[in-house]
């Protein structure tokens, strides 16, 4: 049977995980190959790198960083922040990642999913959403949430699992950072209208938030969080048992 | 040595670390004389079927590979990869593959219930069934490996030394003598697919 899924996010800026880590025991918390390293050694199935970088030095160090990080760490590694073009896709690809997310890049340039998807295949383009509701219907935020496109949301998925998007990551700004839980009804209305693996994002505060989101809506695949790990609030472990216990297929150690 | 068959299909970084990893010594080539030099070889590849045999016949490194198989060679094809080593494939069409594996590749739609996602993306775990491939010999009966596939092994019974669940019995791997395939990635499944890769390196 099919696992459920949880990854935690790095922010990377200027070769530095950034946000707030607090770990015992990593003798450098702020380095993405040590922290990549004690993520995938205590059960993440998978891990996201955003490189949050603005320059282009800091971009050359990124790409650096990821090609270690992917020569220790042999589980599917994702990265977003600053794709805007295929050759932003080649960057990384070459460096070891295995999936690719667009966020703004594809708000700029909606034909990018479909190049990216038609040259490294449908399951190599993650398409990223933030997104918020605005009197009663949800739109597609851009710039880290803070410019309202005036898109809908739901066709935006909808035509970037149609032109090759082949996983969704939904994160609700109206529940990011509130850690109360996940977007229940915004994740259901998404899981309603596509087909491929959605992956849930903003609000958990704990794990009653991730069993609460694989138990109310089974078809979410995957759920994705930064600041609750690095922080050491859920230990990941910790979290796959209590998943287990309560029916929710994982993979433990 | 191992000899990674570079055929300009995928991205190699991942597979060549992960054997450094084990402290062995691979190589990403397309060079005959390589790969008839290694002690094994490893037939990667990701993406369409019909793309990557085409490259494969036209370059003329699969008839490299099956001649050093034929020898005695040990191979082992990894995702695409391992689809190739069949007889046929009816991905978009009828596509030729090295004929090594009985047996041909079909959509898993035809065999998985309507509402389960294509592709299949994710960790599954492994049944190995009665007599455990050498394969495996580092694993235990469920461990789960890491799996994105839209098409599956079929009629290949004599061959499946391991299976995964998803709505459907799965081929997850297959081996005949000398000749290997993992419809899933050993080098994204972490420990585990690690210790596959340690297994294969590790044959007589």
């Amino acid at each position: 049977m099919i696992t459920k899924r949880i990854i935690p996010c790095l922010d990377v800026k200027d070769g530095r995980v950034v946000k707030g880590v607090n770990f015992q025991g990593l003798s450098d918390v702020s380095s993405p190959v040590e922290l990549g390293k004690y993520y995938s050694e205590n059960g993440a199935d998978e891990l996201v790198f955003y490189d949050i970088t603005a320059s282009s030095d800091g971009r050359a160090l990124f790409t650096d960083i990821l090609k270690e990080v992917a020569s220790t760490i042999f589980i599917p590694l994702t990265v977003g922040g600053g794709i805007n073009s295929l050759d932003d896709f080649d960057r990384v690809l070459k460096c070891g990642a295995d999936k690719v997310s667009v966020n703004s890049g594809a708000i700029k340039n909606p034909d990018l999913i479909y190049q990216a998807a038609k040259r490294y295949g449908d399951q190599c383009v993650v398409l990223s959403v933030d997104a918020k509701r605005v009197d009663g219907v949800y739109k597609v935020f851009a710039k880290g949430g803070r410019e309202n496109t005036g898109m809908d949301a739901l066709e935006w998925i909808k035509r970037g699992v149609d032109n090759g998007a082949g996983e969704i990551v939904i994160n609700s700004i109206d529940t990011d950072g509130v850690k109360k839980g996940f977007d229940l009804e915004m994740l259901s209305a998404v899981c309603d209208i596509v087909s491929v693996p959605v992956i849930a994002s903003g609000g958990a505060g704990g794990i009653e938030d991730f069993i609460k989101l694989f138990k109310t809506l089974p078809k979410v695949d995957a759920g994705l969080a930064a600041s609750i790990f690095h922080f050491g609030e859920v230990k990941i472990n910790d979290l796959k048992l209590q998943l287990k216990a309560n029916g929710i297929p994982v993979r433990l150690k | 040595m191992i000899a990674i068959v570079d055929y300009g299909v995928g991205n190699l970084f991942s597979l060549k670390s992960s054997f450094k990893a084990i402290g062995v010594d691979a190589v990403t080539t397309s060079d005959p004389e390589i790969i008839e030099k290694a002690e094994k070889i490893i037939l990667p590849g990701v993406g369409a079927f019909g793309d990557a045999a085409e490259k494969l016949f036209s370059s003329g490194l699969a008839k490299v590979v099956v001649d050093q198989v034929k020898k005695g060679k040990a191979l082992l094809g990894i995702c695409l990869g391992m689809q190739l080593l069949f007889d046929k494939s009816l991905e978009y069409g009828e596509h030729k593959g090295l004929g090594l594996i009985k047996g041909e590749i079909r959509p898993i739609q035809d065999v998985i219930p309507s509402d389960y996602k294509v592709p299949h993306i994710g960790w599954n775990a492994l049944n190995f069934g009665k007599n455990k491939s050498p394969l495996f010999k580092y694993l235990n009966e469920g461990d789960h490996v890491y799996f994105v596939h839209s098409f599956y092994g079929a009629k290949c019974e004599d061959s499946v030394i391991a299976t995964t669940e998803y709505g459907a019995t799965l081929t997850a791997a297959v081996g005949k003598d000398n000749v290997y395939g993992c419809q899933f990635h050993p080098e994204k499944s972490g420990n585990v697919g690690l210790n596959i890769l340690k297994a294969f390196c590790e044959m007589e």
